[in-house]
């Protein structure tokens, strides 16, 4: 006999939860079914979430809700070899209300969203590897699960990550190109809560989020982060895979590089690397979308490519739990409309606007493209870190205007003055 | 009609498997002082041998029809296990638990696991695995087809079901021997002459579900004081040995490879672990 669901959601991250949580609540049988032996396992990412969409769905969710530390303190920084130039902006005001975010484990934090799910009716299955949508005559009627096993569904929702082989089997993308990829990695270094607060002067449960650009990624198009959590530091790279290939490096020689950098170094001292992961990430924002809908198919979160890389934040989280919020509601919009036709799970899109996931998608659609301009990887962090030298060092040898002190510099980068402008007024525009 | 030998009516084949939940044996070990095995936060499985025979049950229920169920006795923690073998493929589970079975040895674990087999009833076929791999001793399933009254083939790789006969193959040290008898009938199902299949979603779902796992105790079982847990279990263990293993010398020959080999050559024939 075969089972049967109203509803099947792959995938028991942020976004197949958040979609479970939802049809559920709405009165759909739902079961959501995991690949991994328990929920954020299989995944990887930075260490934030934006808190602002889990208000939405779960009004008391800080109560008990797995958080390491709530952000108060960015940083973003440019590297060389042995410099470092940086900014941070310190405010209690980062830490509160709807704009607030928090460092997470992913295992910790995603298995407290299944829990949620389940809770409110999902059937929560883990260790099972979803192979295929079930399509008979050209409509879903559910899953095919290896081996020769399946389980009948109007509505699969699609929440399998950045990976995702459901949505090419839908036939909703093609295969990922490596452009469209960059590559992730992740370092867990332990550390001492109150070491943690020292060195970056936080207070008790306050936390740090910092970027890195240029040597952090050895000139390569990509970037550096560092999360603080209670008792670690997460340290990683995002890079593009294309740059890899071509300046032939691994990414883990990077990664090895970034944490040896000394005001890397100064900050995770006496620390022990307690894990290392790595995963795909998608890269081009609005411009590698797949089609969100089908005939009784939704795709949510990274597998839908909602994420947004602008250079100074790293979001993915929350639009993954918004976009699968969202799926809920297109849900329920299509029964009420007569069934789960991809005409009618066109409120899906909607349901996304309402959440500004598509508009904020869709605002930064250039930041990718203009991130892979590659000088700002490796020409203007060396030049920015040249000329703070020059302003800040005092020799006795007489000092110039800044500005000639700028164009001196770019003159030695071989940059021409049309160039560098011309690069401000795009950053300024995908911004 | 219950009991032995009731097949006339039932299309199919009715096949129990019984089944124990074992700590993992590659994490377990001994304490040297208490003697006994340091089962505490070792995490369990189905005693593999019975994997083999719930596997073998499987596949004859492809074959003929019918159900496989599944059969227990312990504590209620061993639901874990009967709802693995249900995600696996089994139709149902029984499980015998009560504090008087406590202590029982091989001889009321057969006596209990018989009486719950006759409670089941209408049963053409018993499965069990070879033995466990906490114990060891291969008694319990040649014990319960004791019991049921009823011809047993012991230690087999291949088994097939026709025209109400079972036809087991066991290997020998000189080859294969295949016997045959009619059913019902208990076999006992060489360890990893099968692959066990992996849990499906459907059988994960139908455990989920609930309602699968029907729990007896002693009482429901009508058994007799006297004759289960420890009270009805002759065997002492008189004494548990543990054995030392001597310490490695450790000793790491930094040289360059010819030169190390040759040293490590010269050790090993002057401490007589190789000859000339």
């Amino acid at each position: 006999m075969v089972e049967r669901f109203d509803a099947i959601v792959v995938g028991a991250g942020p976004a197949g939860s958040a979609a479970a949580l939802t049809l559920a609540r709405k009165g759909f049988s739902t079961l959501l079914v995991e690949r991994g032996r328990a929920p954020g396992v299989k995944n990887m990412f930075g260490g934030r979430v934006y808190a602002w969409p889990l208000a939405e769905v779960l009004p008391d969710w800080a109560r008990d809700c797995p958080r390491e530390r709530v952000v108060t303190k960015e940083g973003i920084a440019f590297l060389t070899e042995d410099a470092s130039l940086g900014l941070t902006f310190d405010s209690p005001r980062l830490g509160e209300g709807r704009g607030a975010s928090f460092t997470a484990i992913r295992a910790k934090f995603d298995a407290w969203l299944a829990k949620k799910a389940e809770d409110a009716g999902a059937m929560f299955i883990t260790g099972i590897r979803v192979d295929d949508l079930w399509r008979e005559s050209g409509r879903v009627r559910g899953v095919h699960v290896e081996p020769g096993d399946r389980v009948a569904a109007d509505l699969v929702v699609i929440a399998e990550g950045a990976t995702s082989s459901l949505v090419r089997k839908a036939g909703l993308k093609a295969d990922v190109e490596p452009r469209e990829v960059s590559v992730g990695v992740k370092e867990t270094i332990e550390l001492s809560a109150e070491t943690i607060e020292e060195r970056f002067s936080l207070g008790t449960g306050e936390g740090a989020a910092y970027v890195y650009a240029g040597h952090a990624s050895l000139g390569l198009r990509g970037g550096g982060f560092l999360y603080t959590n209670q008792t670690s530091v997460s340290l990683g790279l995002v890079v593009s895979s294309e740059d890899l290939a071509t300046r032939k490096v691994e990414v883990h020689e990077v990664q090895t590089k970034f944490r040896m950098h000394p005001s890397i170094q100064r900050l995770l001292k006496g620390g022990k690397i307690v894990e290392y992961s790595a995963h795909l990430v998608p890269e081009l924002g609005a411009n590698m979308l797949p089609r969100l809908m089908a005939d009784g198919v939704l795709v949510v979160g990274d597998a839908a490519g909602f994420l947004i890389n602008n250079g100074y934040t790293f979001r993915g989280v929350d639009l993954a739990i918004a976009s699968g919020v969202a799926a809920g509601e297109a849900a329920e919009a299509a029964r009420a409309a007569g069934g789960m036709s991809g005409a009618n799970l066109r409120a899906y899109e909607a349901a996304l606007r309402r959440r500004n996931v598509l508009t904020d998608l869709e605002t930064f659609r250039k930041a990718p493209l203009y991130l892979k301009n590659p000088r700002l990887f490796d020409v203007y962090p060396r030049l920015l870190i040249e000329l703070a030298q020059r302003v800040y060092e005092v020799d006795g040898s007489g000092k110039g205007r800044i500005l000639d002190a700028v164009l001196g510099e770019s003159k030695v980068e071989g940059l021409s003055k049309l160039t560098m402008l011309r690069d401000l007024l795009r950053g300024a525009r995908s911004m | 009609m219950t009991g032995p030998g009731a097949t006339a009516a039932r299309v199919g084949l009715r096949t129990i498997v019984c089944i124990k939940q074992v700590p993992k044996a590659q994490e377990l070990s001994v304490d040297p002082v208490t003697k006994t095995l340091k089962r505490v936060g070792v995490p369990s499985e189905i005693n593999p041998p019975d994997q083999n025979a719930l596997e073998a049950a499987l596949r004859l229920r492809e074959v003929h029809g019918g159900e496989v169920l599944v059969l227990s006795m312990g504590p209620t923690s061993f639901d874990e296990s009967l709802e693995r073998a249900i995600a696996m493929g089994a139709d149902r589970a029984y499980l015998v638990s009560d504090r008087a079975l406590g202590g029982s040895d091989t001889v009321p674990t057969a006596n209990t696991l018989s009486a719950a087999i006759h409670k089941i009833g209408d049963f053409d076929l018993v499965l069990c695995g070879e033995e466990t791999t906490d114990s060891s001793t291969g008694h319990v399933g040649p014990g319960i087809a004791g019991h049921l009254g009823i011809p047993q083939i012991t230690y087999c790789s291949e088994i097939e079901v026709a025209d109400g006969r079972v036809r087991g193959t066991r290997m020998i040290e000189d080859g294969a021997e295949t016997w045959e008898c009619a059913l019902p009938a208990l076999v006992t199902i060489d360890f990893g002459c099968n692959r066990p299949r992996a849990p499906t979603l459907t059988g994960k779902i139908r455990v989920k579900r609930g309602g699968l796992v029907t729990h007896w105790s002693a009482a429901d079982l009508g058994l007799e004081p006297s004759r289960i847990g420890l009270r009805g279990s002759p065997t002492i263990v008189a004494k548990v040995e543990t054995v030392q293993l001597p310490d490695r010398k450790g000793r790491i020959f930094h040289e360059e490879p010819a030169v190390a080999v040759a040293l490590l050559l010269d050790a090993l024939r002057n401490d007589g672990v190789v000859r000339a």
